[in-house]
């Protein structure tokens, strides 16, 4: 896979490091010409020096081959145009732009580019990891799709002593296991979770923070 | 077409405020946005519309010049990527009925005509006055032979 990233420092660095680790073929463009220099030096990518929202640009660095275009630079009209010029001029299947303002995000989508925020998800990390002392693991799969949670049962969750079957989930939650004393148990709905379980919960995002009440309690 | 029009002007370098001014002068409800108060000094003392002083690709400062009520929106910066984007936001998220943005690259300005953005390129424009000034001035040669 041939993949594009406009943009500089150290997060393009190692972005590029990871993704020429895993075979793909990068190409970094960047506009200050020492930069350049110095990534061609340390990388095993091809560095282009240029303007990525320049269309000649973006042909020398052969977007019209390129699979993905990642558009990381500090300035968010830059990176809504750089992602643009390849999607609609370069035919790229895959255009990410990051949206450095939280609130262009959703600007970005209506305009038809994907976007995402860095404020966004650290603060949803922070959120879901720090506040939140039971819940002991979080892995967003599916690209983010799906949360699978790990939550420590402890003697102020509003569950423990309860069937399963009587804990009412959102629809889209599902407890996949229950880890007590070690030992994993694929909960079925007449079996009771107890202080000290660790359970295992597989939910959407939209709900997650639902399901998190569910089973610790309304707490800060 | 109502008689005094609601335009917002981002950018208020040279272009910006003579339109700013010339408009407000005219008696249309102007409001000029410019990331930098500096540039608020090229309106004239007569200027009777706003000013917002902010970086007009953060949606909260479009939202503070009321984009919404919008009849004009013109983007002058000297960046073609700043005013494409917030032409674009105000066009098709703001449905703003009359947008036009400058836009330095040529290049450029094709793709945006295809979004279904106008675009003003004073490259082109001024290209094309060279040549005409060209061609005239070789018909009025032809006229004195």
């Amino acid at each position: 896979m041939k993949v594009l990233i406009v943009g500089s420092g150290k997060t393009v660095y190692f972005l590029c490091k990871s993704f020429t680790a895993k075979g793909y073929e990068v190409v970094i463009i960047n506009r200050d010409h020492q930069e350049c220099v110095q990534l061609a030096r340390d990388l095993s990518a091809t560095v282009v020096c240029g303007d990525g929202s320049d269309a000649d640009t973006l042909e020398d660095a052969g977007a019209m081959y390129a699979e993905a275009m990642l558009a990381i630079t500090p300035n968010d009209q830059d990176n809504l145009i750089i992602c643009q010029l390849a999607a609609i001029q370069f035919c790229v299947p895959r255009a990410l732009a990051l949206a450095n303002d939280p609130e262009n995000a959703e600007v970005f989508q209506e305009l038809g580019i994907s976007a995402f925020s860095t404020t966004h998800i650290i603060g949803n990390l922070i959120e879901q990891r720090a506040s939140l002392e039971q819940v002991i693991n979080l892995l967003p799969v599916g690209e983010g799709r799906v949360n699978v949670t790990e939550i420590h049962l402890d003697e102020a969750s509003p569950v423990a002593g309860s069937a399963l079957s009587e804990v009412t989930l959102p629809k889209s939650a599902l407890v996949a296991v229950v880890i007590r004393e070690n030992k994993p148990i694929i909960p079925r709905g007449d079996d009771r979770l107890l202080e000290g379980d660790r359970v295992v919960i597989i939910s959407l995002p939209e709900n997650h923070g639902q399901v998190l009440k569910i089973f610790t309690g309304n707490r800060k | 077409m109502k008689n005094s029009l609601y335009i917002i002007i981002v950018g208020c370098g040279r272009l910006g405020s003579y339109l700013a001014n010339q408009l407000s002068r005219v008696g249309h409800s102007v409001v000029v946005i410019d990331a930098d108060e500096q540039t608020f000094h090229n309106l004239s003392p007569d200027f009777s519309g706003f000013r917002v002083e902010g970086d007009a690709t953060r949606i909260a400062v479009l939202k503070e010049a009321k984009l919404k009520q919008a009849d004009v929106f013109f983007a002058t910066t000297h960046w073609d990527n700043v005013n494409l984007m917030v032409a674009q936001i105000a066009r098709k998220l703001f449905h703003v009925p009359h947008v036009l943005a400058r836009v330095y690259d040529p290049h450029r300005e094709e793709m945006y005509n295809q979004l279904g953005i106008e675009t003003i390129c004073p490259t082109s424009v001024a290209a094309e006055m060279f040549l005409l000034a060209v061609a005239s001035g070789r018909a009025e040669e032809g006229k004195e032979k």
